[in-house]
């Protein structure tokens, strides 16, 4: 056990925890990394590429070594960072890419192949036989990379997303970040203070500073009592934000519930926030010193190092008697060794290539020396020290490695803002051009200081929001002195990025080949391409990549910052809209009576149709159907057809316009009439169909098909407000306003004379396509269309969507004697393809007026949209009409999408002659009936013809015929 | 993205479904197929302010010409389409 005194973990309280299955007990406050750690456990994963063995190596967002898989089962989460894991009572994780475990990995052997592995060796190696890539050598490559599995069984847990808005958004609650909300906070701002960590303070937790004489952290929760008396200023806890958006917007990802053993309510909500303005305080992230295996367990950043000993009271250590060493080019690793030092962890050396470098404290010194080597197979067992070209071996267990430090600018970035490379700082500042209404303060501007990490914070916030800036406690203000070491020349292999497995010899065999763009060097050594993108690696790979190319670090630049900061799960981008909840679910109006009837329901876009009402002893759907369609013929059927589109048109204008948006005229139409009409893309394809009743002068009704009904209302409205806003017309919807029931067949009639108040039914008064207003029921508002889809004689018949369910009850009730049958969608189609009405499977987008046989329904004596294009020569020439199809032999099945052959022809494109469009059983006239495109199709009636399937396998002969199966004269249908 | 709809004041992108160019509202007068032809298939997609047509149609379904720099997303402008064919005549 390697705890010490102090820190900010509650001791009073033990929690219980396992990792690969061996028990260990931490403390509220910890992290999974620094329960650990407090329990001698240093070797905690295998790397990407050569399984070697990693410890924990930050204690922050950056880790790129601790990745674990957090929970078991569906919950099971790879790729977690064990420094980012607060620790729960019962907590499981298990290390990944290792087999069979984590202290022996069998592909450990890669280690010793490394030389095979270098930068874009897949790019190289593995190209002969060529099919042998997809097959073997891919699978194999992955199969031995990677980190953690993904579990296969659903997301049990629950998302949400929110908005939010304020004046000012804080990003980081550390010494900046918490200066910027209490100024902006007691200004009386709206603010939004959001932090990563479980615990406000940032980067004071985790130091030794005193702010006004007493610990920082101290000050930190005064801070924060001040904040959670301000009513308008809200503290957004374990969130990151990890996206810097247009116009002041920010994704963040607040983990409501990762932090208990289950979510009680949600697991993870997205933010969107919109800020007027902001304050990046995101502190910086610590640099590394590559140098020959340095990437052993117990080697690790030296400012983490320090953040153990301080903020969690732990040290890397898995044994008191360990020794420990520091590396650093900088003050700051001199800053680590003293901390130590003053909580009692002592210090065997610190190794700084700075020969004029300063003790800080009680420890040995090694100026002008660096770290040229390791030991230690699965754990750091000793250290090379060269000075002045002798080398000396230490023993030390753990090591911390301080290379400077890296302002955290990345969502100052993500507007393609390139940062700035700063001499005196060795480091990148944040871009001139910042995202709109963005500051940055403290740290990520360079101002590391706690007292210029302060001032920077309340000053920023004073001047976004012309305020005074907050009162701050007094602070040390160090200068950080440093002579940049970007990596330890020397033979063996040092990391650059821990994550990828990218060495200091990977850039220089990038750099050979002439990959010296950061892009190129990026993508041909995966650098900075795993799940930590980088964070303690990009930085450094460029002052190697300078250094080779002889540029400076400023010259050589950066790759583009994109979102997200940190990895977030895709489950909560999607905020919870998954499964049922994916999109709206509409019902129609008779959804009661559909379900009451034992309607099988299928997914019409959003709606849920009836597809189909089974009866006991139907044993096939298609024993359902045939009897459905055939009730229809006979006697009469009902069936919802509200989810067409209904528009409402109005306006002295409003024939004038239809006439513009339908092909076919519209102004003509006498009132109480229905004309279908058929509207074309401005393209001159066809794009939907529908009918368009005239109830008044000024009042036209028109449908769509259910799947356009949205689209063409909003090209409508189109029309409308941008080609021809004179015309004086409104558009409203009304589809959800009118619950629509066909009633068809022979005796639907005599149905309906059942329901209306007396209203004259006699085909004198209401002929085919005509329509009129009427009152059903006993005083219920409806509108009755005298159209068919089936080829019967048939009425749709509209009522306020209220009494829609009620009117389709009462409709079966008075009609039993009739024989009324409740008819789905199946049937809808069945009748449709008998009687030749073309539909969505039709009008495809690909096809023309010409096509589907309505070519002279294109008036040519008025413009209207895709009127002109439809005239195109290639359009006119097109010989493929819509035909009947019809199989010799009834046993067959015509497969819909199946292509059209002349007998004997080769089953090729170059002799392809068409496809078919629909297909289905017809019960009328016992046998395999479809509806397709033909080459010259007008003129094949009663020629046999082919269908291929040549994906399946399959062929059907077929005679061609008109498209109108049943009833071509129409007499059914006027009757 | 925050579209500052003229009648409703700043709104979500996400209200709104895009279609492009607002060179549709010249929609040519006559049966000119080649007028036709560059109406319905030839768009600029310029690096820099750009004018298209944004439909806001989780809200009040008016159409807006909006003047955006595709470079930078900045809004510079945003009329109701029916004023600016208005004005055009």
């Amino acid at each position: 056990m390697t705890r010490i005194p102090g820190g900010l973990v509650d001791r009073s309280r033990t929690l219980s925890f396992t990792f690969d299955g061996t028990r260990y007990e931490g403390h509220p406050g910890d992290t999974l990394a620094s329960a650990l750690m407090a329990n001698g456990v240093r070797l905690v994963g295998r790397s990407f590429k050569y399984h070697r063995p990693r410890g924990i190596f930050s204690a922050g967002s950056e880790e790129p070594n601790a990745l674990v898989t957090l929970r078991s089962g569906a919950r099971a989460e790879p790729n977690t960072r064990a420094t980012c894991v607060e620790l729960y009572d019962g907590l499981a994780a298990t290390s990944q890419n290792r087999w069979p475990c984590l202290d022996f990995d069998a592909l450990a052997v890669n280690d010793i192949a490394s030389p095979f592995l270098a930068a874009g060796f897949y790019y190289k190696t593995f190209m002969w036989p060529k099919p042998f890539w997809e097959k073997l050598y891919e699978p194999l490559i992955r199969r031995a990379a990677g980190l953690g599995a993904l579990g296969r069984d659903p997301d049990p847990d629950a998302y949400d997303k929110g908005f939010l808005h304020c004046d000012l958004l804080v990003i980081g609650g550390g010494a900046a970040g918490l200066a910027a909300a209490l100024t902006a906070g007691r200004a009386g701002a709206s603010v939004i203070l959001a932090d990563e960590d479980f615990r406000l303070g940032g980067r004071l937790l985790m130091e030794s500073h005193l702010l006004d004489d007493g610990p920082a952290a101290a000050w930190v929760a005064a801070a924060e009592a001040d904040l959670d008396t301000m009513p308008n200023v809200r503290i957004l806890r374990r969130t990151t934000v990890f996206g810097s958006y247009d116009h002041g917007i920010f994704g963040a990802i607040e983990r409501v519930g990762d932090h208990l053993p289950r979510p009680e309510t949600v697991r993870q909500t997205l933010w969107r926030i919109t800020a007027r303005h902001s304050i990046l305080a995101a502190g910086a992230t610590e640099r590394h010193i590559p140098f020959a295996d340095n990437d052993r367990p117990g080697i690790l950043l030296g400012g983490a190092l320090r953040a153990y000993v301080n903020r969690w009271g732990v040290t890397p250590q898995a044994r008191d008697s360990d020794r420990v060493a520091i590396f650093t080019d900088n003050d700051d690793g001199h800053r680590t060794a003293a901390d130590l030092v003053a909580r009692g962890v002592p210090v065997l050396a610190v190794i700084d290539p700075r020969r004029d470098a300063r003790r800080f404290g009680e420890y040995q010194l090694f100026s002008g020396a660096t770290v040229t080597g390791s030991t230690g197979r699965r754990s750091l067992t000793s250290i090379e020290i060269t000075r002045d070209g002798r080398s000396d071996v230490l023993e030390c267990a753990v090591l911390g490695v301080s290379g400077g430090w890296n302002p955290n600018v990345h969502l100052a970035s993500h507007h393609r803002g390139r940062p700035q490379w700063s001499q005196a700082h060795q480091a990148f500042l944040p871009p001139a051009d910042l995202p709109p209404g963005m500051a940055v303060a403290g740290a990520a501007a360079g101002h590391g200081s706690p007292h210029a990490a302060l001032r920077s914070g309340a000053q920023t916030a004073a001047r976004l929001l012309d305020c005074s800036a907050a009162l701050l406690p007094h602070a040390e203000d160090a200068p950080l002195c440093q002579l940049p070491l970007w990596h330890v020349p020397g033979r063996g292999r040092a990391w650059v990025d821990f994550q990828s497995d990218v060495t200091v010899k990977d850039i220089a065999l990038a750099h050979r080949e002439n990959m010296r763009s950061v892009e190129h060097l990026k993508r041909w050594t995966t650098l900075g391409m795993a799940t930590d993108q980088g964070k303690t690696a990009n930085v450094t790979a460029l002052g190697v990549m300078a250094e080779l190319t002889g540029a400076s670090v400023a010259q050589t630049g950066t790759t583009v910052f994109r979102p997200p900061y940190t990895p977030v799960a895709l489950a909560a981008l999607g905020g919870g809209d998954s499964g049922m909840t994916f999109r709206p679910t509409r019902l129609t109006p008779t959804h009661g009576f559909a379900v009451a009837h034992g309607a099988r329901l299928v997914e019409a876009g959003q709606w849920m149709r009836a597809q189909m009402f089974p009866r006991a002893g139907e044993t096939h759907w298609r024993d359902t159907v045939d009897r459905e369609v055939m009730a229809v013929r006979a006697g009469v059927g009902l069936c919802d057809v509200t989810t067409l589109g209904k528009i409402d048109v109005q306006g002295a204008d409003a024939g004038a316009f239809l006439d513009r948006i339908y092909c076919n005229a519209m102004a003509s139409l006498r009132v109480g009439k229905v004309r279908y009409g058929l509207m074309l893309r401005e393209d001159g394809f066809a794009y939907d169909d529908g009918t368009c009743a005239r109830l008044a002068d000024t009042h036209y009704v028109v449908t769509t098909t259910t799947a356009n009904a949205g689209l063409v209302y909003s090209r409508m409205e189109f029309a409308r407000q941008c080609l021809w806003p004179d015309l004086d017309v409104q558009l409203i919807s009304t589809t959800d306003a009118w619950a629509q029931i066909a009633v068809a067949g022979p005796k639907s009639r005599a149905l309906l004379e059942r329901v209306v108040d007396g209203f004259d039914m006699s085909n004198a008064a209401v002929p085919f396509m005509s329509c009129a207003a009427l009152t059903v029921c006993g005083g219920v508002r409806a509108r009755l269309f005298r159209i068919s889809f089936s080829g019967e004689l048939a009425y749709e018949i509209a009522v306020p969507a209220r009494y829609g369910n009620a009117l389709m009850a009462r409709l079966a009730d008075l009609g039993q004697d009739l024989g009324v049958t409740p008819y789905g969608t199946e049937a809808l189609s069945v009748l449709r393809i008998e009687k030749g009405h073309a539909a969505a499977a039709e009008l495809n987008g690909q096809t023309t007026a010409q096509m589907v046989g309505m070519g002279r329904m294109v008036s040519t004596r008025k413009d209207s949209i895709g009127a002109v294009m439809s005239r195109r020569k290639g359009l006119v020439s097109d010989t493929r009409r819509l035909v009947g199809l019809r199989a010799i032999d009834p046993a067959a099945r015509i497969p819909a999408g199946a292509h059209l052959f002349a007998q004997g022809a080769a089953r090729v494109t170059a002799t392809d002659q068409g496809w078919v469009t629909s297909a289905c059983w017809s019960p009328h006239l016992k046998t395999p009936i479809a509806l397709g495109f033909l080459a010259d199709g007008a003129e094949r009636m009663g020629e046999t013809i082919v269908a291929a399937n040549p994906l399946e396998g399959d062929e059907v002969t077929l005679t061609v015929t008109s498209p109108h199966f049943i009833d071509p004269e129409g007499d059914r249908l006027r009757g | 993205m925050l579209i500052p709809h003229p009648l409703l004041g700043p709104r979500d992108a996400q209200e709104f479904t895009y279609l492009g160019d607002a060179a549709l509202l010249n929609r040519p007068e006559g049966g000119d197929e080649a007028a036709f032809h560059a109406y319905t298939h030839l768009r600029d997609n310029p690096a820099g302010p750009h004018r298209e047509l944004w439909y806001h149609e989780q809200g009040d379904r008016s159409w807006l010409v909006v003047t955006r720099d595709t470079a930078t997303h900045e809004i510079v402008a945003a009329e109701l389409a029916m004023d600016v064919k208005g004005a055009a005549r």
